[in-house]
C-alpha cells in the first residue's frame, strides 16, 4: 500500500485547492452549483434544493420551497370554522382523516365539545387506515427512488386503492374526506363497511409479508439505504424531527403513547424505534408501524359500539367559541400535526396556525445530507416524507 | 384529556421558580379563559433567552422539545374589543406577539406555553430569536419573519421562506392589503383600454370626436 502512494506516476494525492468562486483549478474541479427541483421527479412535488457539490459529493445544502403557498392560515382566518375543514384536506393530501382529526381535536378544545365513543372509534379506524396507506406509498417511492421502477410503487398502490375505496364508501371522496365534524363525524358507516374493512385489514399482512420478502433484505436497497443519511437522537430532539424519522433515530416519542388523544389509551400496541437513525431504518420502522396499526384497527374493529356519531351539545354550523385559544395535536402519518386557534368570539378563527410536521422536518435535510453524494439526496429526501401541500400550505 | 401536563405544577408557581432563578425576569402568566385551559408564560424581551434556557436545561421538565412556533398580530381593534371599553390606552396599542410551545422527550412533559411580545405593529420590530436554544425554530421563525415582518435577533439565516425574495409586505398582518393584479406590468393594452374608456363616455375631457 505505501509502496503505491510513492509511486511517482501516482503522486501524492490532489494538489490543488477546491474553491467555490469559480475560478476553476488547472485540474478543473471548481464546486458545482446544481438546483435541484422544482421541477424534478424525486422532489415529490414542487420543492428544490439548491445543492453545491465537490465532485459528486454534497457539501452545501439548502432547500427552497414556498411554490405552493397559498397562506391556507390567513384563508382560515377569513373563514367559518367549519369552512375550514375541506382546506385541511388539502395539506397533506394522502392523509386528509388525520388532517381532519388534527383540526377537529383543536377546535374542540378550544369550545369544549366532546366526542361520543362510536365517533372515537371511527376516527382511530379511519386515522390508521391513513398511516397504512401513507407508509405503504411513502416505502413505494422511496424503492422507486432508488431505481426500483414501477413494481413496488403499483403493489402500493394496489393496496392504497382498498383502503381509498373504503374511504369513497364512508365520506363520498377518496382522498379529499372532509369526513370529521366538530364533536364527532359526518356520517355513520355504512352497511356493510364494518366487514369490508375486515377484509382489507386481514389481508394487509400478508401482503406486507410479500413485500418484505421483495425488500427487506434486498441487496440494492440495503447498500443504497444503510449508513446513508444518519440522524443522530440528539440533534433530532434538537430540531423538532417528529414521526417515523424520529423513533427511527431511536427516541420513544409517539403522541398517540405521550397523549394517549382519543382512545388510544384503550389499545394494545408497541412504538418501534430504529437503532441506527439511518435510511434504512426509516424504511424498516414504516413497516413494524403498519403492523401494529394493524394491530390497533383488529381491535378497534372488533370493540367498536353501537351509538350516536356526533355529541348532541357539539355545534359546527355557525360555531361561535368562547374567548381563548387552544393548541391540540396528533401522531399524523409524517409526524407531529397540530392546530393553534384563538377564538374572539366570532365566528372567524383570529390566529389559525397549522404545525406541519413535513416542514419542520426539513430542517435537518442539509445535516443527514453532508459528505453523501448527490444520488443519495434524493433517497434521503424520499426518507423523510414530505408532501408539498403541507410544507408550503 | 390533559393527563401529560401533570408533571407541570400551575404556571404561576413556574413564573414564581423562573423570577427566583433569574432576578429580574419578570415572568408573568396570561390567563386563558376558554375551556381548554392552556395558560401560558410572558417573557420580558430581555430575559426571554435565559428563561427558554432555563425551561430547557435547568427546569425539572427538561423541555427540549420545541413543538411550535408561530406569530400573532393583535390590532388596537383587537385588543379593544377583547378587554373592553375601559382599558388603558397603553394596553390597547396593537402589538406584534410570538407564541411558543414546547413538550419534553425526556420526561413526556409538555404543552409549556410561552409569548413575547413587541412594542409596537410598525415595520421595524425586532425580538429575540429561539434557534440559538431549540433548532426546531429555524424554519418556523423565518416563516414569521416573512408573513409577520418581526425580526429575530440571533437568527443564523433569517431570509424569507414562503414567499419570493422581492415581495414587499407581510401577508398575515391583519391590515395586509394584497395587490390587485400580482403580475401587472404596464403594457400597451393599457393606454387602449383607457381610450376606449372616453368612447364609452365622450363628455369626459379628451373625448374622441
Amino acid at each position: 500500500m505505501s509502496e503505491m502512494l510513492n509511486d511517482p506516476m501516482l503522486g501524492a494525492g490532489p494538489q490543488y485547492e477546491m474553491t467555490s468562486s469559480g475560478e476553476g483549478s488547472p485540474e478543473g474541479t471548481e464546486r458545482m452549483e446544481v438546483s435541484m427541483g422544482p421541477h424534478h421527479p424525486s422532489t415529490h412535488g414542487v420543492f428544490r434544493m439548491d445543492v453545491e457539490l465537490d465532485g459528486e459529493t454534497i457539501v452545501k445544502l439548502k432547500p427552497v420551497f414556498g411554490y405552493l403557498h397559498r397562506n391556507h392560515e390567513k384563508i382560515a382566518e377569513e373563514t367559518s370554522y367549519l369552512g375550514s375543514m375541506p382546506y385541511t384536506d388539502r395539506l397533506d393530501y394522502f392523509n386528509s382523516m388525520t388532517n381532519n382529526w388534527a383540526y377537529t381535536l383543536s377546535v374542540e378544545k378550544l369550545a369544549g365539545f366532546e366526542v361520543p365513543e362510536r365517533a372515537e372509534y371511527i376516527r382511530v379506524i379511519t386515522a390508521e387506515l391513513s398511516r397504512l396507506q401513507n407508509h405503504v406509498c411513502l416505502i413505494g417511492f422511496l424503492v422507486q427512488d432508488m431505481g426500483a421502477l414501477g413494481t413496488p410503487l403499483m403493489y402500493a398502490f394496489r393496496e392504497r386503492e382498498r383502503i381509498l375505496d373504503l374511504f369513497e364508501s364512508l365520506s363520498g371522496a377518496r382522498m379529499m374526506c372532509n369526513y370529521m365534524r366538530f364533536g364527532g363525524c359526518r356520517c355513520d358507516l355504512p352497511q356493510g363497511w364494518i366487514e369490508q374493512a375486515w377484509q382489507v385489514v386481514e389481508a394487509f399482512p400478508r401482503f406486507l409479508d410479500e413485500y418484505e420478502a421483495l425488500l427487506s433484505e434486498n441487496e440494492v436497497l440495503m447498500s443504497r439505504s444503510q449508513e446513508v443519511g444518519v440522524l443522530p437522537k440528539e440533534l433530532a430532539i434538537d430540531a423538532g424531527v417528529t414521526g417515523p424519522i424520529l423513533r427511527a433515530a431511536g427516541v420513544n416519542y409517539d403522541i398517540r403513547k405521550v397523549d394517549g388523544y382519543g382512545i388510544y389509551d384503550r389499545f394494545d400496541f408497541k412504538v418501534p424505534l430504529g437503532e441506527h437513525g439511518d435510511t434504512y431504518d426509516r424504511y424498516m420502522i414504516r413497516i413494524l408501524e403498519m403492523r401494529e396499526s394493524v394491530s390497533i384497527l383488529r381491535q378497534a374493529l372488533k370493540d367498536i359500539p353501537e351509538g350516536e356519531i356526533v355529541h348532541p351539545k357539539a355545534k359546527s354550523r355557525g360555531l361561535r367559541p368562547p374567548v381563548g385559544e387552544a393548541y391540540g395535536r396528533i401522531e399524523a402519518p409524517k409526524g407531529e400535526l397540530g392546530f393553534y386557534l384563538i377564538s374572539d368570539k366570532t365566528p372567524q378563527p383570529y390566529r389559525f396556525r397549522v404545525r406541519p410536521p413535513s416542514f419542520i422536518n426539513l430542517t435537518i435535510l442539509e445535516d443527514m445530507c453532508l459528505g453523501h453524494t448527490i444520488a443519495d439526496s434524493v433517497i434521503i429526501l424520499g426518507s423523510v416524507d414530505i408532501v408539498l401541500g403541507e410544507v408550503d400550505r | 384529556m390533559e393527563n401529560t401536563s401533570a408533571a407541570i405544577p400551575d404556571l404561576q408557581s413556574v413564573a414564581d421558580t423562573i423570577n427566583g432563578a433569574i432576578p429580574g425576569a419578570g415572568v408573568t402568566v396570561v390567563s386563558n379563559e376558554g375551556p381548554s385551559g392552556q395558560d401560558s408564560l410572558l417573557f420580558q424581551n430581555k430575559y426571554a433567552e435565559a428563561c427558554a434556557r432555563w425551561l430547557k436545561q435547568d427546569s425539572p421538565w427538561k423541555m427540549d422539545y420545541l413543538s411550535n412556533a408561530t406569530g400573532i398580530d393583535w390590532t388596537e381593534e383587537a385588543l379593544k374589543k377583547k378587554l373592553g371599553k375601559d382599558a388603558e390606552p397603553e394596553a390597547t396599542a396593537g402589538f406584534l406577539e410570538t407564541v411558543y410551545h414546547l413538550y419534553s422527550m425526556q420526561t413526556s412533559a409538555g404543552p409549556l406555553v410561552f409569548r413575547i411580545r413587541t412594542g409596537n405593529r410598525s415595520d421595524d420590530v425586532a425580538l429575540p430569536s429561539m434557534t440559538p436554544i431549540w433548532r426546531s425554530a429555524e424554519l418556523q421563525e423565518r416563516e414569521i419573519f416573512d408573513l409577520y415582518g418581526i425580526h429575530f435577533e440571533g437568527h443564523p439565516d433569517l431570509r424569507r421562506i414562503m414567499m419570493w425574495d422581492s415581495f414587499e409586505g407581510h401577508p398575515m398582518r391583519k391590515d395586509y392589503v394584497e395587490p390587485d393584479d400580482y403580475e401587472y406590468e404596464p403594457t400597451p393594452h393599457a393606454d387602449v383600454l383607457k381610450k376606449s374608456a372616453t368612447h364609452q363616455n365622450p363628455s369626459k375631457k379628451g373625448g374622441n370626436q
